[in-house]
């Protein structure tokens, strides 16, 4: 008997024809133009920015000054007064700094609240009222910023002010908590508060999504075995949807960094190195840049550019490592 | 009109094999029986008027066409049918003498007594062998001394202690379906159940482990009821010693005979057992 | 054996829930409820915890003692677990509270300058010191929906393509393409503006509408993208397998097979992108600022629009501009959400057209 022979595999090409081809360069032509905005603004920031990095290097990202001296006093056309100019020094190191202060308060609320507020929906609450309690949370979602940062002055100042005064009267020991002045208003904590209310439906609604997809079997075997509801969630549902809950907090991380307005409205931007959350002074790059934009000089431009660029790669980092940790936890089952 | 089955109390249950009570639940086991049981999923009435006894360290299949509701009737023994929203239930379910559904029962207990292993193997893919096995007594808040012991026991009445007892500490996903499904038995005798129920077990299993499965069942009676749910009927007069038929005309599912296995088998009194046992439908 | 009887006979049978809360358990709970809730005022009262947060913590504290005391005499499994209740529901509370309260005041504080002209009139023959029923917000809302039509033209057929390009093309760019549309969905909305203004506002020299659509379109092409790509993979593979076992080319397949069934979803892109840009406030700031008056021009020159509005409005300060703000608010708010329950209702639509179709494609390969 012949031992049988594999035949070797023909490749299998795909010729398209005339029509399809054109189908596909007409797609394809699509897609890049999305890829080159995208290429664009990055070429854009980097050599709009550029200048302000080769004359202040690490300063710029270290430094904590932001000086213009060419500010043109009609501040209507942004023609250089190029002697002037040259004593201008542009840093932003507090407001990097602040930026992170801001969001990591608004974190620190946010993730708590949002984990117990996607558990509640999901296991506690009455099944009748579900569908309304995920309707607000996507409604909450969409809420512009601004409107946020119109009731955080008008609303909520008064009861952050009031934590705040609380914190600093019992926990005015820690450096963090004491204040210079009692002037609780327009500081790093309250905005953080605000930010969280901002931030807490990104995160619930993503956490909600991840725990309502846990494998029901599973949930019935730790009941099925004497448990209790609190005992399925420890033992399931929070394992199931660690990574899942830690991206969605990424997602919020990003979102509270990038927030421009209600940040703008609720905290006094000051360029100085602070570690005092009560205090009324903060940093925070967008809303310097929002700020400072409007009687820019060109130099000073390029400057504000350049925190744009810091910003956008920070947010970037941010929004990569969430979409990793979720690529690494989808093979499994 | 209840269908009592007195054939099978009064049959004398073969437990020729004396096997030293290790496990003190199984001498105060008085007996499982439902008397009337209905279950609705809202106005959907899905089982209809079950009156069924379950011997002790007996085996009992629940035979039937799919739809028939038994997988509705053995969740009403362990009360779970009351986690799908709109569940209702009529009738007594006494284990041990007490209706399970009395207001006084804790459900959590109930559960402890009367265990249950689902059709597709389900182990806890954040925890290892070793924390799998020992979920049950966590999440009971048992107190136990002897995990180690516990552990091995368990695995061993499961058929598993050999083959992973060098690996206690891998995932409890990386075994195959069929060590998977051991593993959940292990599981389950954990928390020494009176009452082991099982929900098609062997369905999304290779032939093989079907039949260690079989035999593990089979062990298991010797201390402990096992009900178990089966579309296979060879697996069903393999494994079984008292059979329970149920069908359903297109309303809720119904019992049409229970008795032991090998009269289901051979010479059933009704003509629809007769024909299902020879594969005329179903 | 008897054969069963008939259905008929088991109408005297009642269904019962055993484990469900009785109605006189539920009354005794709403009741304790209510006296917990007054001695927490009680509380309010007498220590230094004050007003609404402190009578929330008083409350809390109040529930969790009552809980700890009620299943002191249960395991310890059964309080942790009636505690953890408790606290999760706190949780969830504290999580609702700041939107309601939004939504409250925005209604609350917007309502009392609505009039039938609000949404004709303009500001440039009113202060916003005048009465509520001198002026309004009408260029505000023309100009935002001016410069979101702008940027739905430019997004939607960019994020189709795109769409189509990563699920039915596949070409080689596929990766880089998703990945670059991902970390747009990053980009801060201040940078979006500041990108438009350094391309398009500085070499034109003025402010326009234009610029405020395209930094609009800037951050509603990545939402479209990946929507329209979402909605396109539903699309159940066996529908395009019957459009080519039937000879249809890829184009053909795609244009009249495909985007036919995903017409309501690609839709829902657009209006979720919309829904998201319709409320961005920085972007515009710095390409389209803010005016008095109808602009219908979008080269013309700065435009207004009701985040700007809102903006200018509260940042002039007095009693009567924050009243309007909030009234703008109240504009935007209801804009949104309209949107957003018109993306749901199509979203559903979408959905359940994915399925026949699923169905319908199942049975044309069951008949041939």
């Amino acid at each position: 008997m012949n031992v049988a022979m594999t035949p070797t595999p023909r490749k299998m090409v795909v010729v398209y024809s005339r029509a399809d081809k054109i189908f596909r360069r007409i797609v394809t032509a699509g897609a890049l133009t999305s890829l080159l905005l995208l290429g664009l603004i990055a070429a854009f920031l980097i050599f709009r920015s550029s200048d302000t990095f080769r004359q202040f290097g690490i300063n710029f990202i270290t430094g904590s000054e932001w000086f213009s001296a060419g500010e043109d006093p009609l501040g209507g056309a942004t023609t250089a007064l190029a002697d002037a100019d040259d004593a201008s020094v542009f840093s932003i190191g507090p407001m990097i700094v602040g930026s992170l202060v801001v969001a990591l308060i608004a974190m620190f609320f946010a993730v708590p609240l949002s984990i117990g507020g996607a558990l509640y929906i999901e296991f506690y609450a009455p099944r009748g009222i579900y569908r309304v309690l995920v309707s607000i949370l996507d409604l909450a979602a969409a809420v512009p910023s601004l409107i946020f940062g119109l009731w955080g002055i008008q609303v909520f100042t008064p009861i952050g002010v009031r934590w705040a005064t609380l914190l600093n009267d019992r926990l005015g020991f820690i450096p963090i908590f004491a204040v210079e002045f009692e002037n609780f208003a327009r500081s790093p904590f309250v905005a953080g508060c605000v930010l969280a209310a901002l931030v807490v439906p990104i995160t619930t609604s993503v956490a909600r999504e991840v725990y309502s997809r846990t494998p029901r079997d599973l949930i019935d075997t730790c009941f099925a075995l004497g448990g209790t509801k609190w005992g399925a969630i420890r033992s399931v549902v929070i394992p199931y949807g660690k990574s899942g809950v830690i991206a969605g907090a990424m997602l919020g991380l990003g979102r509270a960094l990038g927030e421009t307005v209600a940040i703008y409205l609720m905290l006094n931007l000051v360029f100085d190195y602070s570690n005092q959350i009560l205090d009324s002074a903060g940093g925070n790059v967008a809303s310097m840049i929002a700020l400072k934009f409007g009687e820019a000089t060109d130099k000073e431009i390029s400057a504000l550019i350049a925190a744009g660029l810091v910003l956008f790669v920070i947010t970037l980092i941010v929004n990569m490592i969430a979409s990793s940790i979720v690529q690494r936890s989808t093979p499994r089952a | 009109m209840s269908q009592r089955i007195e054939n099978m109390t009064k049959q004398n249950v073969d437990t020729s094999t004396t096997t030293p009570q290790q496990f003190d639940s199984a001498t105060e086991f008085k007996g499982l029986e439902t008397r009337g049981a209905h279950a609705w999923f809202g106005t959907h009435h899905a089982l209809a008027d079950v009156s069924l006894r379950f011997p002790e360290r007996t085996v009992t299949g629940l035979i039937g066409p799919s739809g028939c509701g038994k997988s509705t009737f053995i969740r009403l023994l362990n009360r779970m049918h009351e986690f799908i929203p709109s569940a209702a239930m009529a009738g007594e379910i006494l284990l041990n003498g007490s209706d399970i559904y009395a207001p006084s029962e804790d459900p959590a207990l109930i559960r402890l007594k009367v265990g249950m292993v689902f059709q597709k193997p389900n182990p806890f893919p954040a925890m290892t062998i070793r924390e799998n096995v020992l979920a049950g007594i966590k999440l009971a808040h048992l107190k136990r001394d002897n995990h180690d012991d516990i552990v091995e026991q368990c695995l061993s009445r499961a058929g598993l202690w050999k083959e992973v007892k060098d690996r206690l500490g891998a995932s409890g996903g990386s075994l195959s379906g069929g060590q998977q499904q051991r593993l959940c038995i292990a599981r389950s005798l954990a928390v020494e159940p009176q009452v082991l129920l099982m929900d098609e077990p062997c369905s999304a299993l290779d032939p093989g482990s079907t039949l260690r499965i079989e035999e593990t069942i089979k062990e298991l009676a010797e201390k402990i009821t096992v009900v178990i749910v089966t579309h296979n009927m060879q697996q069903a007069s393999r494994v079984s010693d008292f059979c329970a038929f149920f069908l359903t005309d297109g309303g809720p599912g119904y019992l049409v005979e229970a008795d032991a296995t090998r009269k289901i088998f051979t010479n059933p009194t009704d003509s629809r057992t007769a024909d299902y046992v020879q594969g005329k439908f179903g | 054996m008897n054969s069963v009887p008939a259905t008929d006979h088991y109408l005297g049978i009642e269904p019962l829930r055993p484990w469900a809360v009785t109605r006189s358990t539920r009354l005794k709970n709403l009741s304790r409820s209510l006296v917990f809730a007054l001695v927490a005022f009680l509380v309010t009262i007498t220590t230094p915890l004050a007003k609404i947060d402190g009578w929330a913590i008083a409350f809390l504290l109040i529930n969790v003692a009552w809980v700890v005391g009620q299943s002191s005499r249960l395991g310890a499994k059964e309080r942790r677990d009636a505690v953890l209740r408790v606290v999760f529901t706190s949780l969830a509370v504290l999580a609702f509270v700041p939107w309601m309260s939004i939504f409250l005041t925005v209604l609350l504080k917007g309502y009392r300058a609505i009039y039938p002209g609000y949404f004709f009139s303009d500001m440039r023959t009113s202060t916003p010191e005048d009465e509520f029923n001198i002026g309004g917000a009408g260029h505000a809302i023309v100009g935002s929906l001016i410069m979101v039509a702008i940027a739905t033209v430019v997004t939607l057929p960019l994020g189709i393509l795109s769409g189509i390009y990563l699920t039915e093309v596949r070409g080689r760019m596929t990766f880089l393409v998703r990945f670059i549309v991902q970390s747009m969905a990053g980009v801060p909305s201040v940078v979006a503006g500041l990108f438009i203004f350094t391309t398009i506002v500085q070499p034109m020299g003025k402010y326009s509408g234009m610029a405020g659509g395209l930094a609009l379109a800037v951050l509603m092409l990545p939402t479209v993208s990946r929507t329209a790509e979402e909605v396109l993979k539903l699309v159940p593979d066996d529908l395009r397998s019957a459009g080519y076992a039937l000879g249809a080319r890829q184009w053909r397949t795609a244009i009249m097979v495909v985007l036919p069934t995903v017409k309501s979803g690609l839709i829902t892109a657009g209006i979720l992108g919309v829904a998201r840009v319709i409320g961005e406030t920085a972007p515009l700031l710095l390409t389209s600022l803010n005016t008095n008056g109808f602009v219908w021009n979008p080269i013309g020159g700065t435009v207004a629009s009701l985040p700007t509005y809102i903006f200018s409005m509260f940042m002039y300060g007095t009693e009567y501009s924050t009243s309007r703000a909030w009234t703008g608010s109240l504009v935007l708010l209801v804009l949104v959400f309209g949107f957003f329950v018109l993306a749901r209702r199509l979203g559903t639509t979408a959905a359940q057209n994915a399925k026949t179709n699923s169905r319908k494609a199942r049975k044309l390969k069951k008949k041939s």
